[in-house]
């Protein structure tokens, strides 16, 4: 047994996920304050400079509001489905490559050679808290709740699987790591573009565009919000629950937003790298490796912030509209830029 | 019942344009909140909203430029008042030495701050300008005996109006011209003799 490696994977991983959950708590505070800008208001500005104590506001009322199940609930389901909405979002973040080296430690916490494989598994299993909790409230709303988020979650796997296909055909591995790898440096058609995967042909924009729609459905985020529709279903699958237990629902989402966006910038947008300074290379310096996991983290906030913008921005989608755009348009599209990054290939060796 | 569908052009299909055009509005009102701060929304505790004229707040009673209780306790403010949230404590017919002709005074005058609707009656009604709905519209309270408002509290919060026709004393003024009898007559007239 390799007792540091023990040692210095437990450090990562306590310190990943305390940034992860800091991130959750101030990203929430972001929307709240970007929203209200939007709605020509300011936003919550009292806890603290800036409202910035309003997180710890609002996790002090979540654990002391009181926490009732309600008599018709069927309760082991009901118990288990906030956990499990919660824990993809932090089982991805093993794989997520937040920065290259930081003295002699490798910046992720397993460095999977089938990172993106089991990435998309893990995300998958993030509806089952959904449907459970749908299911497990044993009424009518949140079990619509949970039917819609089922049937979205499997249109919008399938083209958000096929979608990134093509990147992995250009870059020969499935490990992140590589993937990264393959886009150090600048475009060699275009040197004032870093070479990221978006820019380096069409197919791979293609293949962004429908993993970003993609995204915002895997993350029930508007204008895909169907298990949630307030207006709707008051509330989906979240309406019977309460304190802490929503409060984790509302922490598994932003969470898995986060992810989300890491991915994203991990797959199509250099992950760590910025082609000035040699910030593109494995780190040999502290200075350099601190500053790639800035870099990865404000890379993945520009998401983010796309992510909360879009969401007040658009109204949502119908259903039926929907299931459309995932299956007539984003699954055809991902399947011929599959067979388009083929040919390009055949004809590029 | 077929509900007409719009035909719907090629740029609005691939709803690109919309996105564009969705983004140009969010990021008018973000650059105008955000970085001109321009909030439509007022700060309250530190901005105050100006009350416009005619609005219609708490109801307090006032007294007139001579420092005259107004109220007579008539108690038509109790009688008119929808919610209830008046009750008047008439103390009966003996007088205030120092505004001898009015008929009455009210011992207390209660409004129960949490039963008034702001409706405005009260002040309708009242047949001496006594009650007036001023603008307050922030009223706190600790407790519920704190949100009954008795004399003393209405009477400071309402200050003093102004009053143009000072009925009371002008009865007053009246009442002691007639006190003078026999009421002086003209002397008799030349022409009455002269016929």
């Amino acid at each position: 047994m390799d007792w540091n490696f023990l040692f210095v994977s437990a450090v990562k991983i306590v310190v990943a996920f305390s940034v992860l959950m800091v991130l959750v708590a101030y990203v929430v505070l972001i929307e709240r304050r970007l929203c209200a800008a939007i709605q020509d208001r300011l936003g919550p500005n009292r806890a603290g400079p800036f409202g910035l104590l309003q997180p710890v506001a609002d996790a002090v009322k979540a654990f002391l509001k009181e926490d009732f199940t309600p008599a018709h609930v069927r309760r082991a389901y009901y118990w288990a489905a906030p956990a499990i909405v919660m824990f993809p979002a932090i089982l991805n973040l093993a794989v997520i490559p937040f920065g290259s080296r930081l003295g002699d430690q490798e910046m992720v916490i397993a460095d999977l050679n089938i990172g993106i494989v089991y990435a998309f598994g893990i995300a998958s299993l993030g509806v089952y808290g959904i449907v459970l909790a749908g299911y497990a409230a044993n009424s009518k709303y949140p079990l619509l709740g949970g039917l819609r988020s089922g049937a979205q979650m499997i249109s919008y796997e399938v083209s958000m699987g096929l979608a990134v296909i093509p990147l992995f055909m250009v870059v020969g591995s499935l490990n992140l790591g590589d993937v990264i790898a393959s886009q150090q440096g600048r475009l060699p058609w275009l040197p004032i573009l870093p070479n990221w995967a978006v820019f380096q042909n069409p197919m791979l924009l293609l293949s962004f565009v429908i993993f970003l729609g993609a995204s915002f459905a895997e993350t029930n985020r508007l204008p895909f919000d169907m298990p949630e529709c307030e207006q709707e279903l008051a509330g989906g699958y979240n309406v019977e629950y309460s304190s802490i237990r929503f409060a984790l629902f509302f922490m598994g989402e932003y969470a898995s937003m986060i992810l989300a966006s890491a991915i994203l910038t991990t797959l199509f947008f250099g992950g760590w790298t910025l082609p000035v300074f040699g910030l593109d290379r494995v780190a040999t310096a502290w200075w350099q490796g601190a500053a790639q996991i800035g870099i990865f983290l404000a890379k993945m906030m520009v998401f983010i912030l796309g992510f909360i913008w879009v969401r007040w921005m658009l109204p949502r989608f119908r259903y039926d509209q929907l299931m459309r755009l995932g299956w007539n348009r984003f699954l055809p599209l991902a399947l011929a830029n599959i067979a388009a990054t083929t040919v390009w290939l055949w004809i590029a060796s | 019942m077929t509900v007409p569908r719009p035909h719907l052009s090629f740029w609005e299909r691939l709803y690109v344009p919309t996105l564009l055009n969705g983004f140009k509005v969010t990021f008018r009102h973000f650059w105008r909140t955000a970085v001109l701060r321009r909030p439509v929304t007022l700060s309250y505790p530190e901005e105050k909203w100006v009350v416009p004229e005619g609005y219609r707040g708490a109801p307090y009673l006032v007294r007139d430029q001579d420092g005259r209780t107004k109220c007579v306790a008539c108690q038509l403010c109790e009688f008119i008042c929808p919610p209830k949230a008046i009750t008047v404590h008439p103390p009966g017919p003996e007088v205030d030495p120092a505004t001898g002709n009015v008929e009455k005074r009210p011992r207390d005058f209660e409004i129960d701050m949490l039963r008034c609707i702001f409706c405005g009656y009260c002040q309708e009604v009242c047949p001496e300008e006594a009650i007036f709905l001023m603008k307050d519209y922030a009223l706190v309270g600790q407790r519920r005996e704190d949100m009954v408002y008795h004399l003393d509290k209405l009477l400071a919060l309402g200050g003093v109006h102004l009053d143009p026709v000072q009925k009371w004393k002008h009865k007053a003024r009246e009442a002691a011209r007639q006190e003078t009898f026999p009421v002086p007559v003209p002397p008799p007239q030349e022409t009455h003799a002269a016929s």
